[in-house]
């Protein structure tokens, strides 16, 4: 076995035959390291078994931090800092911040939603993408097994992904 | 599987009778207990004007206010049913219309999830014809006491024996192009009638459909769905200004036409919702799962901070410009005892109550929590409408009591009578829709 880390890729050319055999492979106790696809597949995560991603939590978190900074500034600014007198309101009128507050909330949940999926994806200008398979852009779903979070033997898993389905079944390995 | 039929039985007939029963106990009670000399300025009520109406036109428009109810003795108890017979019309006429709407949006948008619950927005329309001939009805019996603009004395300059009219109201009768009495019944009449041909239409090629199935009858219902929502656009915002807006005559408002029809829409949705939260728990509707509620969950949230969106943009300008002939509508709602807490709990209910019940994916995934919020819904935009009809025509002498509560029940009740009746009369799920296949894949 080469160093680095090492994948076995089963290739599939259908989306109902790849949703077969990501269940079908996993019963056999085959863990799956990842699934791409040219296009959405439905149902997909379902059978690979993932949790609900919890990118709605992180983006509550930032747009309250949005909220707590608009409000505190504005109360800041306008209340305490340097109050002015606006049409004859008060110096601190709450409906007219709700335009600004609204608006930084926004901006904090979507900065801070593309910012973690950033760095959960490891999307950074330095970065190097692992391709498992160009084709995986095309018309072919690629199945990627990680050798070392598995088990099971490397024949074993070949055997697994050639009886789901799988049009080949290739080898990968990442310095 | 697809194919199913609601049974509109005896019992389910009986309960809402009950409740009718029970709406009418409440009017009769509200008219026993009615105190005509109630509110802040008892004495207002004889010569109609209040004190912030005076306060607000006193220099300008000297006298004007104060001849408001003289010319006519309906009885402080009769204008108030009137009223709130009318706050009824509009809200249960948005809800047939919105019925209609939403199903030809499902068609133009070619969508595929709802196909197995709408037939439950058409059977909403069938309120149409009889919401027409009750808005008709009161309007003939009430429109003096509900629009003031339908007062005739008020466009003549001069008397007849030439001195200068005291009642004369210059805005209102430069206004007089558009606000006539044939001009405004023409258009309800053909927004009534105009809206009815569309769901015959939309509800023939629908029962067609179920007979002979194929896509043909899907692909002229998008047609005529389009057609439909054109004339929606305009005639929804006119139906505003005229059935909501005219009540305050002076007053204007450029986002009058979408806030009805934001209030309509968002509380159409949540009757959708109800209907089929309760025909699901009831073991209908076989296809609907989780994830169709899901998605009207969605809708209701959305459309929820949508009328919050369109309320608070109408706010905003009118309290930030401050002009007086525009912030005299939130000075009559908000700086006023009778309907200040009325106005925010329209806001607590209709914004902050769904945004944060329904705010996760497993609230929208729960009949529970839908039924809860929809409900709220419901009446919470029945009193955004009743904030929008009663301070311009009851003025101080409105309320909020066994009244109110008594016939918005019993127009419920028919609403809903008439609804599930037709309900009744066809399949439940539009059987040979070419996307129920589609549906029963739904998944999010």
């Amino acid at each position: 076995m080469e160093s680095g880390k090492n994948f076995i890729l089963g290739i599939y050319e259908d989306e109902d035959v790849l949703l077969k055999a990501v269940r079908n492979v996993r019963e056999k106790g085959v863990k799956i390291h990842e699934v791409f696809t040219p296009f959405p597949v439905h149902g997909l995560e379902d059978a690979l078994g993932y949790k609900r991603s919890r990118l709605p939590i992180a983006a509550f978190m930032f747009g309250i931090t949005g909220t707590t900074l608009a409000l505190t500034m504005m109360f800041y600014m306008l209340g305490i800092d340097w109050p002015m007198n606006i049409g004859g309101k008060d110096y601190t009128p709450l409906p007219d911040f709700i335009p600004v507050t609204f608006e930084m909330t926004v901006l904090f949940a979507a900065f801070g939603m593309v910012g973690t999926f950033f760095v959960v994806s490891n999307l950074k200008p330095w970065g190097k993408a692992k391709i498992f398979d160009l084709r995986s852009t095309d018309d072919k779903h690629v199945m990627a097994v990680d050798l070392d979070k598995n088990s099971l033997s490397p024949e074993e898993i070949s055997a697994a992904l050639n009886d789901s389905g799988a049009s080949e079944v290739n080898t990968k390995n990442f310095d | 599987m697809t194919e199913e039929k609601f049974e509109f039985t005896a019992a389910i007939k009986k309960k809402i009778g009950f409740i009718a029963l029970l709406g009418f106990l409440s009017v009769v009670l509200g008219a026993i207990l009615f105190d005509p000399s109630a509110g802040h300025h008892g004495d207002a009520a004889g010569h109609g004007t209040t004190q912030i109406e005076a306060e607000h036109h006193g220099d300008a428009e000297a006298g004007h206010g104060a001849s408001d109810d003289g010319h006519h003795g309906t009885s402080p108890l009769l204008k108030r049913i009137f009223v709130d017979f009318w706050i009824n019309n509009v809200f249960f006429t948005g809800l047939a219309i919105i019925g209609v709407f939403f199903f030809a949006v499902q068609y133009v948008a070619q969508a595929g999830w709802s196909a197995p619950i709408k037939r439950i927005p058409l059977a909403m329309g069938s309120w149409l014809p009889i919401a027409a001939i009750l808005m008709l009805g009161t309007f003939f019996v009430a429109n003096h006491d509900i629009f003031h603009w339908t007062h005739d004395y008020l466009y003549h300059e001069t008397l007849e024996d030439g001195s200068p009219n005291p009642e004369y109201d210059e805005i209102i009768a430069g206004k007089q192009g558009y606000l006539n009495l044939p001009f405004y019944l023409a258009r309800m009449i053909v927004f009534f009638g105009v809206w009815y041909i569309f769901f015959r239409i939309l509800r023939k090629n629908a029962l067609a459909e179920d007979l002979n199935g194929g896509e043909d009858y899907w692909r002229k219902m998008v047609k005529i769905s389009a057609g439909f929502i054109v004339f929606f656009a305009v005639s929804s915002s006119m139906s505003a200004w005229d059935w909501v807006m005219s009540i305050d005559t002076h007053w204007f408002s450029t986002m009058m036409g979408w806030y009805v029809f934001a209030s309509w829409w968002v509380s159409g949705l949540a009757v959708i919702t109800l209907i089929t939260a309760t025909l699901k728990e009831n073991g209908y509707l076989k296809i609907v799962n989780a994830n169709h509620l899901h998605d009207l969950g969605k809708f209701v949230w959305g459309f929820s901070i949508f009328w919050t969106y369109i309320w608070f943009s109408q706010f905003l300008l009118i309290y930030y410009a401050n002009i007086p002939e525009e912030s005299i509508y939130f000075v009559e709602r908000w700086q006023n005892d009778h309907y200040a807490p009325y106005f925010f709990i329209n806001l607590i209910i209709n914004f902050f109550f769904p945004f944060l019940l329904l705010m996760t994916r497993d609230a929208k995934r729960h009949a529970i929590f839908l039924k809860i919020v929809c409900s709220a819904i419901v009446f919470g935009h029945w009193l955004d409408f009743y904030l929008m009809i009663t301070p311009g025509t009851l003025k101080e002498n409105g309320g909020f009591g066994f009244l109110e509560i008594g016939l918005m029940v019993i127009y419920g009740c028919a609403f809903l009578f008439v609804a599930l009746q037709r309900l009744a009369k066809s399949s439940l799920v539009a059987k040979n829709h070419p996307m129920l296949e589609e549906s029963m894949h739904h998944h999010i």
